[in-house]
Order: C-alpha cells, then sequence, then structure tokens
C-alpha cells in the first residue's frame, strides 16, 4: 500500500465543514420536530377517526415505509414541479424528510397508544377526567414514555437519512463533503472526515435525547 | 434529445429489479455470516471480542450507508486496486447488514431464558454444543420477525447504490428520467417496483411479529 493520506485540504475547508453540518442539524432538528406532529396526528386519525382517513392514514404509511427515500425525494425535487410545486433544494429536503420520518413517526406512537390498558382510560373517567386531560395524561403521556427508545432510534436514523439529500443538491454535510471532494481529490480522506462528524453527530443527538427522557419521563413506574 | 417513456424504457427498468434482487440477496448472505459471527462475539464472556464487536456495530449504526459506500469504494482504490461499484457496494452492504443483524440477533440470544443456558451448562455441554443444540435454534425463532423488517430496510438500502454509479433500479429510473424527462412516471414507477418488492416482506415480518407475541405470551 503506498498511499499517502493527505488530509491537510479537508482540514483547511473546515468552515464548510461546519456550515454543513450546520444544515444537517437544522434539516434533522426540523424534521424530528415537524415528523413527530405528524406522527401524533397520524396516530390520533389512525385510532379514532373516520374509517376513510384511517385507510388514508394506512396508505400513506405503507407507501413511505416500503419504497427508499432516495426515490422519495426525486419524486418530490423532480416529480413535484410538474405539477406547479417547485421547491429549492433545501426546501425539497425537508419536505421529504417530514413526509419521511413522519410515516415511521406514525406507527411507532400507534403501537404505543395501542399499548395503553382500557382500564387505565376507565380509571380516568371514573375520576371525572375531561377527554383532553384523558388523552393527555392518561394515553398519550405514558404512550410516548412506551415508544420512547423506538422513536429516539428512528430520530437518529433519521439523521443518517439526511445525508442522501446531497443528491438533489442541498447544502448538507455530505454535500459539503461532495464538493471539497471535487476540488480536492482527496475522496477516502473528504468522506472518512465527513464520517467521523455524522458519527459526532449521532452521538450528540443519543446525549440530547437521554436528557430529554430524564427531565419529561422521570416520574415512577407503576409496575 | 427528449424522447416518450415507452415500453421499453418500462422495460428497462423492469429488467434492472434483477440488480436491486442480486444486491440484496448478496448483502444479506454476507451479512448473514458477518451477523452470526458479531453476535456470538458480542454475547462471549471474551471482553476483547464483545468489545470489538460492540465498536463495530456503533460505528456501523451510527454512520450514514452513503459514507460506508463512498468508503468502501473510494478506500479499495487506495490499495491501488480498481473496484467496480457493484463489488464496492455489495462490500459495504455486507458490513452494513453485518452490523445489524449482529445486533437484532445478539438480543435474540439475550432473549433465551437463563435458564437454558444453566441446563446445558449442567449436562456439561461444551460451547460450540451449547449454540448449536441449544441456545441458537431458539433465538432464531425469536429472531425471525425482526430480521425480515431488516430485509426490507436492506432492499431500500441498496437504492443508494446507485450514487456510486451501480445500475440497479434506482440508477435505472434516473437514466430513464434523464433520457424523458417524465420523473413523475418514472419515479413513481420505480417506487411501486420497489414497494411490490417490500411490501410483502413488511407483512409477513408483521403477522410473524403477531404470531411469535401470541405464541409467547402469559
Amino acid at each position: 500500500m503506498n498511499y499517502d493520506f493527505n488530509f491537510a485540504p479537508v482540514l483547511a475547508n473546515y468552515p464548510r465543514l461546519l456550515e454543513g453540518a450546520w444544515v444537517t442539524i437544522q434539516l434533522s432538528f426540523g424534521a424530528m420536530v415537524a415528523g413527530l406532529v405528524v406522527g401524533l396526528m397520524g396516530a390520533i386519525a389512525k385510532n379514532a377517526g373516520p374509517r376513510p382517513l384511517r385507510w388514508l392514514v394506512d396508505a400513506y404509511v405503507e407507501a413511505i415505509r416500503n419504497t427508499p427515500f432516495i426515490i422519495q425525494i426525486f419524486f418530490i425535487f423532480f416529480g413535484l414541479p410538474a405539477i406547479g410545486l417547485r421547491f429549492s433544494p433545501n426546501v425539497a429536503a425537508l419536505v421529504a424528510l417530514i413526509i419521511n420520518v413522519g410515516a415511521y413517526a406514525t406507527e411507532i406512537i400507534r403501537a404505543g397508544i395501542e399499548s395503553i390498558n382500557r382500564g387505565q382510560v376507565e380509571a380516568g373517567i371514573a375520576l371525572g377526567m375531561k377527554r383532553a386531560q384523558i388523552f393527555r395524561y392518561v394515553i398519550l403521556r405514558p404512550a410516548l414514555r412506551t415508544v420512547y427508545p423506538a422513536l429516539t432510534s428512528q430520530f437518529i436514523f433519521l439523521m443518517l437519512t439526511t445525508s442522501v439529500v446531497s443528491v438533489i443538491s442541498a447544502s448538507d454535510l455530505a454535500a459539503a463533503g461532495n464538493d471539497i471532494n471535487a476540488e480536492t481529490f482527496a475522496s477516502f480522506e473528504v468522506y472518512l472526515v465527513i464520517t467521523v462528524i455524522y458519527f459526532i453527530l449521532s452521538i450528540g443527538f443519543s446525549a440530547l435525547f437521554s436528557a430529554i427522557e430524564r427531565v419529561a419521563f422521570s416520574y415512577p413506574l407503576s409496575r | 434529445m427528449i424522447r416518450e417513456f415507452g415500453t421499453s424504457d418500462f422495460l428497462f427498468i423492469l429488467f434492472a429489479v434483477r440488480w436491486t434482487l442480486l444486491l440484496s440477496a448478496i448483502a444479506f448472505a454476507g451479512g448473514a455470516v458477518g451477523g452470526l459471527v458479531i453476535a456470538l462475539a458480542r454475547v462471549s464472556q471474551n471482553r476483547i471480542f464483545s468489545g470489538l464487536a460492540l465498536g463495530f456495530i456503533r460505528v456501523f449504526q451510527g454512520t450514514p450507508l452513503l459514507m460506508q459506500l463512498f468508503l468502501v469504494f473510494f478506500g479499495i482504490n487506495i490499495f491501488g486496486i480498481s473496484v467496480t461499484p457493484l463489488l464496492a457496494a455489495a462490500i459495504a452492504l455486507t458490513l452494513h447488514a453485518s452490523a445489524f443483524l449482529g445486533e437484532i440477533w445478539r438480543g435474540s440470544i439475550q432473549a433465551v431464558p437463563g435458564g437454558q443456558h444453566e441446563a446445558s451448562w449442567a449436562l456439561g455441554l461444551g460451547y460450540l454444543d451449547r449454540m448449536k443444540s441449544i441456545i441458537l435454534p431458539q433465538a432464531a425463532r425469536i429472531s425471525v420477525a425482526p430480521t425480515v423488517g431488516f430485509l426490507v430496510q436492506l432492499i431500500k438500502g441498496t437504492s443508494l447504490a446507485s450514487i456510486i454509479g451501480f445500475v440497479e433500479m434506482t440508477r435505472a429510473g434516473q437514466i430513464i428520467n434523464n433520457a424523458t424527462f417524465e420523473p413523475f412516471t418514472v419515479f413513481g414507477l420505480v417506487a411501486v417496483f420497489y414497494f411490490i418488492l417490500c411490501w410483502p416482506l413488511s407483512i409477513a415480518a408483521r403477522q410473524l411479529e403477531r404470531r411469535f407475541s401470541r405464541a409467547t405470551a402469559r
């Protein structure tokens, strides 16, 4: 192996790496928050909505979960302009990510809501709680606590998936890597550095999620 | 020259399905071997083995599949060996699948009740007999549903091989789209093909899961 590793031109571009990483963080965070809202609405619709709406949610969840993200983003970025919906690459990326993670979140939260014992709801009714109170305190919060590990690992997976948005020339971390690669030709070094940054981001998001868990779900378990 | 989307374009994409299937099959077969090694290393008493396996899993689950593909593709070139996109994608997806299957199977092995381990100790079974005859057959039953679920993720993952230039279904779709510029039709069609591959597996995974949880419910 006669290869001289050359990290200097990659590291010299650190401002662009940081900019790309910042876009990746923004895309991930935005998609997580919005995806959680979509997931909540989807799970509620699936649970309490009229039948046609439930079918619609099912179709959405199955369509997204059984096709690759790269096809979804191509469809949104290249396909939707044909019907007059044109997005800039970063916006298209965010929209695609939200639609994608929303389907997974719907399925995860639905499973959590279904795991709530019917007796809990009846106890809430017996205590004279309002419908909204029962939903929030008796159903939603314990449900979210149950599925929190599944939800957060899905979110980490989403953060890693954001790298695919570089294919529609969004300005994320992977795209910064592509640009630097095109100028320096130090392909292996570029992508090694980028991979390390993604790894650090995934550790950071994990730490953030366990901090949130300690704050939001610290009340004791009933069992 | 932009041309109309026609039958030959449809067939081009349809025939590219076999490359998606081939890549998925290679990655799954390789990942099954690698995953078994990783899972056994992970549950072994040897700290070094289990530490290495844990590190492997963490790295591959904590970095994007796209970067893993790039690193293998460009990394092999460092050794002065030119590598085809198919080979690079096969290696990267095999490593990726090894990490995920290793983690799934570690969980399955550890879900086998401890009494089974103790009983096989008490019977004086060695490591090989204990694993082969007692633990793994039981772990296999537990692991079927999540393994089928991962297979869906793997098939979808092969679409990223298009980015390093391997002409599977996604790349075939891009090529046709560049010639016809009918993204709605082309990517819609590609999505339908993926759906036809993945949906039955998703349903199977869900039913296996349900059957298993009913069988083990107390």
